[in-house]
């Protein structure tokens, strides 16, 4: 888990570029992009330092000079679709925006206060440089087809989630502990493969999946890790010193039924009418499932009682190659190398980590791994994490 | 600034002859030795024109001197000594203090000469280098006043200010037992790191017997300008940092916010400041791999020039209700410049001197880096607890950070010429 819930939400809020927004162009990839072309969004004028530009990859670098929220938009020749746009520049502030430009008409347009049809629109034309630019038409479709796959995907883990929890619940409320302790990594799983999704709605992946040391002065600490300790009980040495307290059978069903509530209220946000994934947080979320890996699971820090780290990892992985695999289409189409790296590198990390075990029949415990054997992991979460972290602009670009 | 004649030299001088330590011909043939860093430094001709910052003054320097590039900070345990000697530690400290800050050796024959059967009283790796702008800066810990089990070892205990408290815990902390806390603090600081490692070393060595060395970090690469002369540094995320930071040309913004007043309680502290120091490990593989969009998002400033989101240059007040499309603020809810500035922690505000910092890598290959903070503070209970609290729920940086090292200490007035730092306290 990741103690800023909010990241993925505010992204989703802020980063969102449609993919109508998008050049619906494939590069050719390894062309270097060339000096951008100054804009100046002015009270009166939106300036290009130039009418025109060769095809490939172009960038617009856009200053404002007003006292007002400008953004800046290239056209289609049609004056209303929107090939490239960068927005929220803040006065006396600069942005960049590249896209993949293909030959033809184009009108670019300041837009200061974000109303309005814009100010300074003027005609802009790109010429044939000759660099290949391979027409996709249909990237938008894919675009869509992607996030509602992704949507089903997010449903259904979080609906199996749901039966899960209940089960585990049932057995620690009894104080069926060996049963509890063995459906504990398995439940969590599900929940760990759509965590960014779980992150984005902002006070619930606090109360499920606070670490203790997360939790501010004066909460109370809730979630699946309040009864992880409960069911792993620290030594006092690992306790801060303090002998560990077991929790009452009230407390029990307390923290149970908060944690069934908790993931109902999680069902029901994804069960929305209005809740959707807009492509760049399936990408990024992709990133993000890594990152946890990275931050958490692979330094055993998550799973600090039952040492299930490799479960969450492996959980973790999954969600990144559904994300990845949702929109691979149209990454292949962009930027084909990428696509074949990535692909490259889930493999090399996934069979990595099934030298330790699979979430069917169980994984390691984290602190049965060697030094040498975590570092290797490592460096194949590193070895992914960093192509995967380029999907975004590549999708959105 | 100008070097102030080194008061202490002549006490240190006659405390040595009385402990015996050298006989009184030995003396004179020190007094007169010619190996101090500064005469070497100028009859070599590599000197150019060191700033020396003078250790005697109202107020200790390291605080709201313009900030050097390289820091050495140490926390020690004082060992099982009586008050006197913990007082002759002190004394010893500042006289040696008072020596390198002016550009000369740790001790009063240098590391070139003295008895010849004796090793040196100054480990010389400084002999050639000026002074460098060093200064040496000393703070006293909660448990030198009351000793973790409960002990008023030194008869200090009432005299503890309100304001040295322990630090609570923060969420998120992930300190590590071997870098938190300690008896005493030296901050030394130069802009030449061979200097503040000397300064360090020799203080070490000084103490050996009455305080060990608890932790100590090294730093490069200062991460706040305490002056308007200094352009502002970047820390190792890439961004400019501390802009906003007190500055010592704003001379009520300082009085109000970073020295002790009379008005405060614990007389002896008055014209002295409270320092907290956290190493802060900045996960910077995961923040690599961050777009440019979360990054500038997370800090709330552009990486370029440290504008506000909101929009201007560097030094624009940002606009934190200034909003974009669909009416979000340009300047995210949670990132760090709206939660650590003053507006939003009623005014409160923290003269920051931290360093970046890399010690290697970790068994994962990950850089070990990161921000040794450090601050200055009227009040450590009114300044950095509730903005530390605030930023440790809900900064959106928190995802790439973790405290591992923490520390807080009470750093008394400066010394006057020819006492000690810390005097006041111990009725001196």
């Amino acid at each position: 888990m990741s103690p800023r819930p909010s990241a993925l939400a505010a992204a989703a809020v802020l980063c969102v570029l449609p993919l109508s927004a998008c050049t619906p162009n494939a590069p050719t990839g390894g062309d270097a992009a060339s000096a951008p072309l100054a804009v100046t969004s002015s009270a009166d004028d939106c300036a290009v330092d130039a009418t025109e530009a060769p095809s490939g990859p172009l960038s617009f670098s856009v200053s404002n000079d007003t006292d007002q929220v400008t953004e800046f938009y290239l056209l289609a020749e049609d004056g209303l679709r929107i090939v490239g746009e960068v927005e929220n520049i803040g006065p006396g502030i600069t942005r960049t925006l590249t896209v993949q430009a293909r030959p033809g008409e184009y009108f670019t347009v300041c837009k200061p206060g974000m109303v309005g049809d814009g100010i300074g629109r003027k005609a802009f034309t790109v010429t044939d440089s000759g660099a290949e630019i391979r027409l996709t038409g249909d990237l938008e479709d894919q675009g869509e087809k992607a996030a509602a796959d992704y949507v089903a995907y997010v449903k259904d883990q979080v609906g199996q989630l749901v039966t899960a929890t209940a089960s585990f619940a049932d057995a620690y409320r009894a104080g069926d502990d060996a049963t509890a302790r063995s459906l504990y990594a398995p439940s969590r799983a599900h929940y760990e493969r759509i965590e960014p999704i779980a992150e984005s709605f902002g006070d619930l992946d606090p109360k499920l999946d606070f670490r203790e040391a997360d939790v501010p002065e004066g909460d109370e600490w809730t979630g699946w890790h309040r009864i992880e300790k409960d069911l792993w009980p620290p030594a006092a040495a690992d306790n801060g010193g303090a002998e560990y307290a077991p929790l009452s059978a009230e407390d029990r069903n307390r923290f149970a039924g908060l944690l069934v509530a908790d993931t109902g209220e999680l069902y029901d946000a994804v069960h929305d009418e209005g809740f959707e994934v807009p492509i760049d947080s399936i990408s990024n979320g992709a990133v993000g499932l890594l990152d946890e890996v990275a931050s958490g699971k692979i330094t055993g820090e998550e799973e600090i009682w039952s040492h299930s780290d490799l479960w969450d990892f492996q959980a973790n992985l999954e969600g990144a190659r559904v994300a990845f695999d949702g929109v691979r289409p149209i990454v292949e189409q962009k930027d084909g190398e990428l696509a074949t790296r990535l692909d490259a590198r889930f493999a090399a990390l996934e069979r990595r980590l099934a030298a330790y075990g699979s979430l069917e029949s169980g994984f390691a415990s984290y602190t049965d791994l060697s030094t040498a054997q975590v570092k290797e992991l490592a460096d194949g979460v590193n070895a992914l994490a960093e192509p995967l972290s380029t999907l975004t602009a590549v999708l959105v670009g | 600034m100008p070097a102030q004649p080194e008061g202490g030299e002549r006490r240190g001088l006659s405390r040595r002859g009385l402990l015996g330590l050298a006989g009184a011909g030995v003396v004179g043939a020190g007094a007169g030795a010619g190996t101090d860093r500064a005469a070497m430094a100028l009859a070599s001709g590599g000197a150019t024109a060191s700033t020396v910052h003078s250790f005697y003054a109202p107020h200790q320097a390291g605080i709201v001197t313009p900030a050097q590039d390289r820091l050495h900070f140490a926390s020690f345990d004082v060992a099982d000594i009586t008050r006197p000697e913990l007082v002759e530690l002190l004394w010893d400290w500042s006289d040696a203090a008072a020596r390198m800050t002016a550009g000369r050796s740790a001790g009063e024959y240098g590391p070139a000469d003295g008895p010849y059967d004796a090793p040196p009283d100054d480990t010389g790796e400084a002999l050639d280098l000026p002074a460098s702008s060093l200064t040496i800066t000393i703070g006293f810990g909660p448990t030198l006043f009351t000793s973790a089990d409960g002990r008023d070892r030194f008869g200090i205990a009432a005299r503890r200010p309100d304001a040295l408290v322990d630090l609570p815990a923060f969420p998120g902390d992930a300190l590590v037992d071997t870098l938190v806390g300690g008896d005493l603090c030296i901050q030394a600081c130069s802009d030449d790191p061979q200097v503040a490692v000397h300064a360090i070393r020799n203080l070490s060595r000084i103490a050996f017997g009455r305080a060990a060395l608890r932790w100590s970090q090294l730093g490069f690469g200062r991460t706040s300008s305490t002056s308007r002369a200094q352009a502002t540094p970047r820390n190792l995320f890439g961004f400019k940092d501390g802009t906003a930071n007190v500055k010592a040309e704003d001379t009520g913004l300082v009085d109000d916010h970073v020295w002790v007043s009379p008005a405060d309680a614990a007389a002896w502290m008055t014209g002295g400041s409270y320092l907290v120091a956290r190493k802060i490990r900045m996960i910077i593989e995961t923040w690599d791999r961050a777009s440019l969009r979360e990054q500038e998002r997370v800090v709330g400033r552009t990486k370029g020039t440290g504008a506000p989101l909101s929009g201007g240059e560097e030094f624009t007040v940002p606009d934190f209700s200034a909003t974009g499309r669909a009416d979000a603020p340009l300047i995210d809810r949670d990132a760090h410049v709206r939660l650590a500035h003053p507006g939003a922690n009623g005014g409160a505000m923290l003269l920051r001197r931290g360093y970046n910092f890399v010690d290697g890598n970790d068994d994962l290959g990950r850089l070990n880096a990161g921000m040794f903070f450090v601050c200055f503070q009227r009040d450590p209970r009114r300044q950095f607890i509730p903005i530390q609290r605030r930023l440790a729920e809900n900064d959106a940086m928190n995802e790439y950070l973790r405290h591992v090292g923490s520390g807080i200490f009470a750093v008394p007035p400066g010394a006057r010429t020819g006492s000690y730092v810390g005097a006041p306290l111990f009725g001196d």
